[in-house]
């Protein structure tokens, strides 16, 4: 899960990071209010989980608070990537003098940790790593070890950070270490990090990323969760404990296991081709226990997408039997009733597949059509969609 | 032969005694793996029964190891106990760990790998979040359905589960030497590369069939590894050309940042390295039959 840069600073000062005081607002009122609390020159900042918000005039500067409320008025609502602005910070302004970059992040290749740094801070990190990869310090770091004072001594030497402000900025890179390691971060990025005309350090900017899979040992995550606007069927999947992606096409996908489903994605995509362009509306993982319950569930969150069109259920049973998948479809249509009103398009194969089959022949229900391949089905369910 | 896992591998569970445990040691034995024992500290020197064996319950791996002579465990505890559980099969040095268990926190992979490392390596990891290994007709060290495919020629080795069985199904008709569902987190043990490396020297392995995903650039090391070091004909399928940017795709790796990891950029390098590339299943399953028939 990305965190909202206000969360990101909050976190950062839980953990003596450095930081510049900053107030939420949802309203323009609520900005004005806070511009004149924070008191002289404030920065009015969209908080959306995406990158590119200044170049997409979601920061502003304000000179009073009468200015923080006009220029909130812009920002409330704007459209960023397609992320829609309903929360602003409003933080203090600053004198910057110099501008760096730091983070620490996932090193898939190597199974480990590693550091980036540099004294060319402020600017699109990718762009950074192209343009000018000289200036882009990389420091592996042991999961085990971490980073101590002499680990950070070593990444700001690297990143080439001015000697003389060794003594401010090594604990800081300490600090952010205890960030990642404490909150099971996967990503913790401070850009920039900025030397103040007064001579401070200040994390400016912060994004992290935390890890849904250690959810269960950080009471404080679930909260942070909540603070997002997440899509209403996405919400009511999760209710279900349901994997599922709300996406833009018109054929409702469900699958067992996450890889099969991305590839019923493609071949329903390319399927799509020869169909009027029609796309998967979703992605919808019900994992390995395919039941009456979790199909029902599944089946409810797709038929309340009013875009979709047709449903394509792809099971392989691995663990999972296909007549209890097959049950699970026939019992989820019993309970939908009038509900269920767009056709199914269901392919199963592997465990007791000749099973399943039959159950599915039995129930006969008219809103299902059983193909015997997944290519066959994808493309069934296409021509259903585009009907 | 096959890779990693034989009719001599001796197999012992930890979290025998839970009920995914349980379950999933009665499919192994049903599919003729020798388990020997299981382990849970509470249970030692009790025994369970399962698909009509009587197992041995012992306190830590290391004992399970001096009583039966086991070389791979094969992990279902729950996530938070998983890396703990993981670290204890390091300590007693088995050669093979297999860690079933889904949702493990990734800082607690990096940790457990990064110890296996630091004690030299004599502990294979595969996984986590991974379906494990199968060796048809030999010997079955997880989840993956037995009933599939027979033995044959062919190499699997995939980050998804049920890809895994989907392809095993399409390629039925030939045969499978080794499947590995090396997992689809972000930090996993063995790698697309390792099981490579394991079928260029296993003899019985006449060709590979490689299933990757988004996120990442697994597939992209890959398929350098391929032009250097294979020589037998790779076929290779990538899940997820359609998947929208900055959305995770049901697993914790699968996600496309920027311009990394997609479906189109690990196509294009493992073309460049020679392998063919199906988009989709049963086009990736042509392929190799095509490749197959000249080999």
């Amino acid at each position: 899960m990305d965190l909202y840069e206000y969360q990101a600073r909050d976190l950062f000062e839980s953990y003596g990071v450095p930081v510049l005081a900053g107030i939420v607002a949802d309203t323009p009122a609520e900005v004005r209010a806070a511009a004149e609390k924070l008191g002289g020159t404030v920065v009015v900042k969209a908080q959306v989980k995406t990158g590119g918000r200044g170049k997409a005039g979601g920061v502003k500067v304000a000179h009073s608070p009468a200015e923080a409320e006009e220029l909130a008025e812009d920002i409330l609502g704007l459209d960023i990537k397609g992320h829609v602005v309903r929360r602003v910070m409003v933080a203090a302004g600053a004198r910057i003098a110099q501008e760096f970059y730091f983070s620490i992040l996932l090193d898939r290749a190597n199974r480990s940790y590693l550091s980036l740094s540099s004294v060319e801070g402020g600017m699109d990190i990718e762009q950074l790593a192209v343009e000018k990869p000289e200036a882009l310090a990389r420091i592996a770091i042991d999961p085990l070890a971490g980073i101590d004072t002499e680990k950070a001594t070593e990444i700001a030497r690297a990143a080439r950070f001015p000697e003389e402000l060794f003594d401010r900025i090594v604990p800081v890179i300490e600090r952010l270490w205890w960030v990642y390691r404490d909150e099971d971060a996967t990503l913790v990025e401070v850009n920039p990090l900025v030397l103040t005309e007064s001579g401070t350090i200040i994390a400016l900017d912060g994004k992290i990323t935390v890890d849904d899979n250690a959810v269960f040992r950080h009471e404080n995550h679930a909260a942070l969760a909540e603070a997002g606007d997440v899509d209403p069927l996405e919400a009511k999947a999760k209710e279900s404990d349901l994997n599922y992606v709300k996406l833009d096409g018109e054929v409702g996908i469900i699958g067992n296991g996450a890889g099969l489903v991305m590839s019923t994605l493609d071949v329903v995509s390319y399927a799509g081709e020869r169909h009027g362009g029609v796309k998967p509306a979703n992605f919808l993982d019900i994992g390995g226990g395919a039941s009456a319950e979790v199909m029902a569930a599944g089946l409810d969150v797709i038929l309340g997408d009013p875009q979709v069109k047709s449903v394509f259920v792809n099971v392989f049973g691995g663990i999972t039997a296909c007549d209890a998948v097959a049950n699970g479809i026939v019992g989820a249509l019993g309970k939908l009733g009038d509900a269920a009103t767009k056709p199914l398009v269901v392919r199963l194969d592997g465990n007791n597949v000749e099973e399943g089959r039959r159950i599915l022949a039995d129930a006969a229900h008219p809103l299902v059509t059983v193909v015997d391949t997944m290519d066959d089905a994808a493309d069934k369910a296409a021509e259903l969609a585009n009907a | 032969m096959s890779i990693l896992l034989d009719e001599n591998s001796k197999i012992i569970v930890q979290g025998l005694t839970g009920s995914e445990g349980t379950k999933h040691a009665g499919r192994m034995l049903q599919s003729g793996s020798q388990i020997v024992g299981g382990v849970n500290p509470r249970k030692a020197g009790t025994q369970v029964e399962i698909e009509g064996r009587s197992l041995p319950i012992f306190g830590s791996v290391t004992e399970a190891i001096n009583g039966t002579g086991a070389n791979v465990s094969v992990v279902f505890v729950p996530p938070a106990f998983a890396k703990s559980a993981v670290i204890e099969a390091i300590d007693a040095e088995i050669p093979l760990v297999v860690v079933i268990t889904e949702g493990i926190p990734v800082k607690d992979s990096a940790e457990f790998w990064a110890y296996a490392k630091q004690k030299g390596g004599a502990t294979r990891i595969i996984g986590p979040n991974c379906p494990g290994i199968i060796s048809p007709g030999k010997s079955n060290a997880g989840i993956i359905p037995a009933t599939i495919t027979e033995a044959g020629p062919i190499g699997l080795v995939s980050k998804s589960g049920t890809l895994t069985y989907q392809m095993m199904f399409e390629l039925r008709d030939i045969g499978i030497s080794t499947a590995v569902g090396i997992g689809g987190d972000p930090i996993i043990g063995t790698t697309h590369i390792d099981a490579l490396a394991a079928f260029e020297a296993d003899p019985e392995t006449k060709a590979i069939v490689m299933i990757g995903e988004i996120g990442g650039d697994a597939e992209e090391r890959a398929a350098d590894f391929i032009k250097a070091n294979v020589t037998k004909p790779v076929v290779a399928y990538v899940a997820g050309f359609t998947a929208p940017e900055g959305k995770t795709m049901g697993h914790a790796g699968a996600i496309v940042s920027g311009s990394s990891g997609t479906a189109q950029a690990k196509k294009e390098a493992l073309e460049a390295a020679g392998v063919k590339v199906g988009k989709t299943p049963s086009e990736t399953a042509a392929l190799m039959r095509e490749v197959f028939a000249s080999v």
